[in-house]
């Protein structure tokens, strides 16, 4: 799975862009948060905001119970300030 | 149309460009953004030296043509433009243009504020501004959620 991250979420992690292998337990986007961030301090300092995060998957908005799986391609990112 | 892109543009030729041949265009609303040169950093304005706009290529080009398409469907136009640049950008550089051509004024000015509202929520944009204190990220307006909510109802309920 590809999973994009962007603005402080990057910074935070580190990372623009990474491709996964997915356990077989991570079913959803929720999981994925959570799998995520039991992978390191910058994980968890980017998802700290749970609740303000979006998630977009193959760009698209989804919520956070939305099924995954490895062909997709994830994005998380904080709240929008185009315009 | 929609464009997504680093370089400049020309207000006035994006205007010409929407209406020419079309007779029936009776108006054009525009909406131009520009970079400021102050923003609040925790509660006080700071001067702003540049601000870099980053984005998600491909799903802001998909976003952009949904909520182009949604206006087309909302309102009768004939021609809208949607340009939004991201980059690295100074105070009075231009960041965003919004124009809709229809008949009539009322149609142009909805589907611009509409477009304008939704971008500021749903376009997948993030603006870094240089201040004194370093890099700071825009944070979201309460405001412009609440701007965009008021398009949720359909336009004949209003």
């Amino acid at each position: 799975m590809k999973i994009l991250y962007f603005a402080w979420m990057r910074q935070r992690i580190g990372l623009s862009t990474e491709a996964v292998e997915l356990p077989a337990d991570v079913t959803t986007v929720d999981d994925l948060i959570d799998w995520l961030i039991g992978r390191g301090d910058g994980y968890a300092a980017a998802f700290e905001k749970r609740d303000v995060i979006r998630s977009a998957v193959n760009q698209d908005y989804v919520p956070f119970d939305h099924p995954i799986k490895d062909t997709d391609e994830i994005a998380f990112f904080p709240p929008v300030t185009g315009g | 149309m929609i464009r997504v892109q680093e370089e400049d543009f020309d207000i006035g030729a994006e205007i010409a460009a929407l209406t020419e041949g079309k007779t029936a265009i009776g108006g054009v609303a525009t909406f131009t953004g520009l970079v400021r040169d102050m923003a609040p950093v925790d509660g006080s304005d700071q001067p702003v030296s540049a601000m870099t706009l980053e984005h998600y290529p491909g799903m802001t080009e998909k976003k952009l043509a949904e909520i182009e398409a949604e206006a087309n469907r909302r309102w009768p136009l004939d021609g809208s433009v949607i340009i939004h640049r991201y980059g690295r950008l100074e105070p009075g550089d231009l960041i965003v243009l919004v124009a809709c051509a229809s008949a009539h004024r009322q149609a142009a000015f909805d589907a611009c504020q509409f477009l304008m509202d939704w971008l500021k929520t749903d376009a997948p944009f993030w603006k870094l501004e240089d201040t004194d204190a370093g890099g700071v990220w825009v944070e979201t307006r309460a405001t412009d959620d609440a701007a965009a909510a008021r398009w949720n109802q359909t336009p004949e309920s209003e």
